[in-house]
């Protein structure tokens, strides 16, 4: 009775001849989910401009299907490949919110796995393992980090290729309950997908996030610092300006990550530093970081390179 | 003869989509999922044989549905109940349990009478499928 009720419904409703999209970006809140993207990441331009293409996609494809010229639901599966620290999980999350408000995605979480959650440790332990992450992430959006390590060609025993085939099945057939996002180093991706067309075939999207310039990388350490009730005096700007492209230099820079971890290890030398010195403090001095704090890095007194020592 | 148990048990058999929006209110309640079948279909037999673990952590119905889809391939034949574990006690509570999936034909029970002494009447009631052996009893 229902199913006849419905039936009948969409028949009578006609088809609207002007569909408002402005409106639709609003009233699904998506040009907010945009608008916090925007202001809360800073550089990143060229992703920001993927993720808006791929929003405006969406948007013009729900346009479609009101108006009845809908076609197959658009292939969301997607890669982001760059460098470590270039905000890849947090875009990943930014994104399952666009895809859940547009529709797309029935809960819109992520869920977020590596390798060792995927592939078993024995025969037939690896296939019910990616199932039941797999049916975890229904509804929403399976982000997997460091896509290529499921992929080991030296090694054609491992049960990482049964997590492939699972995988790149799931990505076809349910590809209305579930988005997979795979995310890695860029060389890396590009030589996993080389060895496995099936992945390449099935992902429309490919977005690149590049590495931060050392005047984005002050400003988010102005950000976290901001969120964290601290801030730079005068001299520790300056130092840390020039802390940034010196560990750049450096082995294991991770952009954005190395720079909270600097922020970190610059707390404690701030905690440090008040602790031993008098015992009445003000907020002032609670709050500021000085330059001693930020110069104190080893980074300054050539760095990690050979150390072994903190 | 349509055996009945369970939450739904007054109501005609719940459609795919119903069942989907069940154990959707199920997941909601952050309660685990898991899906049995058997195919002895008395009232007394409450063990059921597992298909799978019971799913924890899932979002949305659709890997429910997906198992069950999974389980009517090897045992659609038989009776595949849904049963929905609730936790927040601190120890697994049988939340809702309906029957998601029955045999095409139900033959129904024999009922047998044995006299005992003083011409006491004792009632057994047994499926006529379970004079096959397990695996044989449906289509």
């Amino acid at each position: 009775m229902a199913d006849a009720g419905e039936l009948v419904a969409t028949e009578q409703a006609p088809a609207p001849d002007l569909i408002d999209l402005k409106a639709d970006i609003e009233q699904t809140g998506v040009a907010e989910v945009l608008d916090k993207l925007d202001r809360e990441l800073i550089g990143l331009a060229p992703v920001k401009q993927r993720i808006r293409e791929i929003a405006a996609l969406l948007v013009v494809e729900r346009a479609r299907q009101t108006l009845g010229l809908a076609t197959e639901p658009p292939t969301l599966h997607m890669s982001f490949t760059g460098n470590p620290g270039t905000g890849k999980t947090t875009v990943a999350l930014r994104m399952a919110d666009i895809l859940h408000r547009l529709g797309y995605s029935r809960r819109g979480h992520l869920v977020s796995v590596t390798r060792d959650d995927l592939v078993g440790q024995y025969i037939g332990h690896t296939a019910p393992k990616t199932k039941e992450v797999i049916k975890k992430a229904m509804g929403g959006v399976l982000f997997i980090d460091e896509a290529y390590y499921l992929y080991r060609p030296e090694n054609e025993r491992d049960y990482g290729q049964e997590s492939i085939e699972i995988l790149l099945q799931v990505m076809e057939n349910n590809r209305d309950d579930l988005v997979v996002i795979l995310a890695g180093y860029a060389d890396r991706m590009a030589r996993f997908f080389e060895s496995n067309p099936g992945f390449r075939s099935r992902i429309t999207h490919h977005v690149d996030f590049p590495d931060y310039g050392d005047e984005e990388l002050m400003a988010i350490a102005d950000k976290m610092l901001e969120q964290q009730n601290f801030r730079f005096d005068d001299g520790a700007r300056a130092a840390f300006a020039e802390y940034i492209p010196r560990r750049r230099a450096q082995p294991h820079f991770a952009n954005a990550r190395s720079i909270r971890n600097a922020i970190d290890r610059m707390r404690l030398r701030l905690a440090h530093r008040i602790f031993s010195a008098e015992p009445l403090v003000s907020r002032d001095d609670l709050m500021t970081l000085r330059e001693a704090d930020v110069r104190a890095s080893r980074v300054y007194s050539g760095g990690l390179a050979g150390e072994t020592a903190p | 003869m349509r055996v009945t148990q369970g939450t739904f048990s007054f109501l005609p058999d719940l459609t795919d989509e119903q069942i989907t929006a069940q154990v959707q209110y199920c997941l909601d309640n952050a309660w685990a999922v898991g899906i049995e079948h058997t195919d002895d279909p008395h009232p007394r037999n409450t063990y059921w044989e597992l298909w799978g673990m019971p799913m924890f952590d899932l979002k949305d119905a659709a890997g429910v549905v997906h198992e069950l889809n999974e389980c009517r391939k090897v045992h659609g034949g038989a009776y595949i109940r849904i049963n929905a574990f609730d936790a927040s006690h601190g120890w697994e509570t049988v939340r809702l349990s309906f029957i998601a999936n029955r045999p095409a034909r139900e033959p129904g029970f024999r009922l047998t009478r044995t006299e005992g002494p003083g011409r006491n009447i004792v009632y057994t009631t047994q499926a006529y499928v379970t004079d096959k052996p397990e695996g044989e009893r449906y289509g």
